[in-house]
């Protein structure tokens, strides 16, 4: 605990050090875009599905996000039966939360013809391992697999007695890609002893009586802030946190869109790793 | 700040590029080891239709007619003489239970522990209501096993100065078959911390105390803050035997050793990466196969 304050983690880290984190895209191939992180020991599959249906009443003009998160029961023995729903259902409210404003996803683009059809995206999350860092790993995670989407193009043709007939175009990669520069990653900030640290292993996490998730898109505002454990957090260690969770962010969507383009730029020709690597 | 995202790469199991002089024989459940019949059984076996099976994975050992299945990733299975490392984790009448990676918990008589001053006295009902003042739940002790019940627990007592409760320093938890056979221990490293090897796959990494306090009998932690000095220490100690452990070494005083040498020119945090791992990994296995050979 006192390696916090000067600065060394039992595995040699800063305090705003993150472990290794491996990215790959395009692993699952019956969605639309899919992604698998490994952070150290914590392994998440997200897989993202475009289908069509009806917009919601409120906004009639444009599409929306789905959210389901499973908890696989390999994860950690706790997950079994049905341990794992209840850290889903949160994780799943934390990601509708995160996303709840107008700037992360372009939902307008979603839209194919008002009021009476859109793309509806349903992400899912996958647990594979846990291994401290959930929330972290499952939003860079998101952000990838939304990247990596793939959505057909549909054309809207008038027919002679009036109805709309939707086309989906002939070419199989004629597509829309979403814009992601505004998706927004979150950044879990545990406070231990009297500093805070940035990925925290399951030992750490296990030290951490509060923590502080703080979604942070790439310019650094914050789009949604939640606080949990059972300690409690001073306003001044919050300013903190806050600020440190601006700049770990920016540094955290900086690396991820790099890695993304260069692994776009490989081109179809790279080899993939999958699970059996 | 660092941040590392790389792509993942298909890793080439290291032993391809060793190569192996000898093959071992690796068997999983249900593998026929041999039909000859003049074997004796050992762990790891058991007989069905006139052949040995094996009934876990792992590599076969023989010595002389005696055949045992070593598996890889087990439970401990306590031998009398072992020295383990374990957690408290329930205070009873007249013992502690004491979590050990075996398949039952842990048993440690009050009547096997150590008083402090070290006298030696029949144990009487003040010392039961003050077994909590010695050990608490979630407290780490070093112990050696006394004997082994019919079931498979096994019975620990601290019967000397150099067990009992540790203070502070880091737990690595691996499988117990990474844990090399030693005649002893408890080793001191020349590089500033000292070690303790429990048989159970409990490793303890703690700072070298300056003096030995003789008649402490390993109930005083000490709480002080420890150097950063030796912080970088062991959390160099601890990457170089998780490193060990993906690597599937077997751990004894020397690999630590040679393996900490050879990271010394890394970051600390660099160790775990995996290019920086197969670097370390190989050069480790050079200087161990000069210094056997």
């Amino acid at each position: 605990m006192n390696g916090g304050r000067e600065d060394l983690r039992v595995d040699g880290r800063g305090c705003e050090d993150y472990r290794c984190v491996e990215v790959e895209t395009d692993v699952v191939s019956n969605t639309s875009g899919s992604a698998r992180i490994k952070l150290g020991h914590t392994d998440i599959l997200v897989g993202v599905k475009a289908e069509m249906g009806t917009p919601k009443l409120e906004r009639p003009d444009e599409g929306y996000l789905e959210f389901f998160v499973d908890c696989s029961a390999n994860a950690t023995p706790e997950f079994e039966g049905r341990g794992g729903d209840d850290l889903g259902t949160e994780i799943a409210n934390t990601l509708y939360r995160t996303f709840n404003n107008k700037s992360s996803v372009d939902l307008k683009a979603l839209c194919i013809s008002p009021r009476e059809h859109c793309w509806v995206l349903y992400v899912d999350v996958l647990l594979l391992e846990c291994g401290g860092n959930l929330f972290d790993a499952i939003s860079i995670a998101v952000k990838a697999a939304l990247f990596n989407t793939r959505i057909p193009r549909v054309h809207v043709l008038m027919d002679e007695e009036g109805s709309k007939d939707i086309e989906l175009s002939d070419d199989p990669y004629d597509c829309i890609r979403l814009g992601v520069e505004n998706v927004p990653c979150i950044v879990t900030l545990c406070k231990i002893g009297c500093r805070h640290v940035v990925d925290a292993s399951l030992q750490e996490e296990a030290c951490s009586l509060a923590s502080l998730l703080l979604s942070v898109t790439s310019k650094g505002a914050v789009t949604c802030m939640r606080k949990v454990g059972k300690g409690s957090l001073d306003p001044e260690s919050i300013f903190e946190m806050m600020e440190t969770g601006k700049r770990v962010g920016k540094v955290l969507h900086a690396a991820l869109q790099s890695i993304l383009h260069k692994e776009e730029s490989l081109g179809p020709k790279r080899q993939k790793v999958g699970f059996l690597g | 700040m660092a941040l590392e995202m790389r792509l993942p790469a298909v890793r080439r199991p290291l032993s391809e590029t060793l190569g192996r002089d000898s093959k071992k024989h690796l068997v999983v459940p249900g593998d026929t080891i041999t039909t000859d019949t003049g074997f004796m059984r050992g762990h790891g076996t058991y007989m069905g239709e006139e052949k040995l099976l094996a009934s876990v994975a792992g590599s076969v050992e023989r010595v002389n007619k005696l055949i045992c299945v070593k598996a890889l990733k087990t439970r401990y299975n306590g031998e009398v003489g072992d020295i383990v490392v374990g957690r408290i984790t329930e205070v009873q009448q007249k013992r502690w239970k004491v979590e050990t990676n075996s398949r039952l918990d842990s048993v440690l008589l009050l009547s096997s522990m150590n008083l402090p001053g070290g006298e030696l006295r029949r144990r009487s009902a003040e010392d039961e209501l003050a077994m909590r003042g010695f050990l608490q739940e979630g407290d780490l002790i070093s112990a050696e096993v006394q004997a082994v019940f019919s079931d498979g627990a096994v019975s620990l007592h601290t019967r000397s100065l150099k067990y009992g409760k540790l203070g502070q320093g880091v737990l690595v938890q691996v499988s117990p078959s990474l844990v090399k056979r030693q005649k002893t221990h408890f080793h001191d490293l020349p590089c500033g911390a000292s070690v303790i090897l429990g048989n159970n796959g409990f490793i303890w990494i703690y700072p070298t105390p300056e003096h030995k306090d003789e008649d402490a009998g390993g109930f005083i932690a000490n709480l002080e803050p420890v150097s950063l000095a030796d912080r970088e220490v062991i959390s160099r100690l601890r990457n170089c035997i998780v490193l060990l452990v993906t690597q599937k070494m077997l751990l004894y005083d020397t690999s630590i050793l040679y393996c900490y040498e050879v990271s010394l020119p890394h970051q600390i945090k660099d160790i775990l990466k995996p290019d920086v791992m197969e670097e370390i990994v190989l050069e480790t296995r050079q200087r161990l196969l000069e210094q056997e050979g």
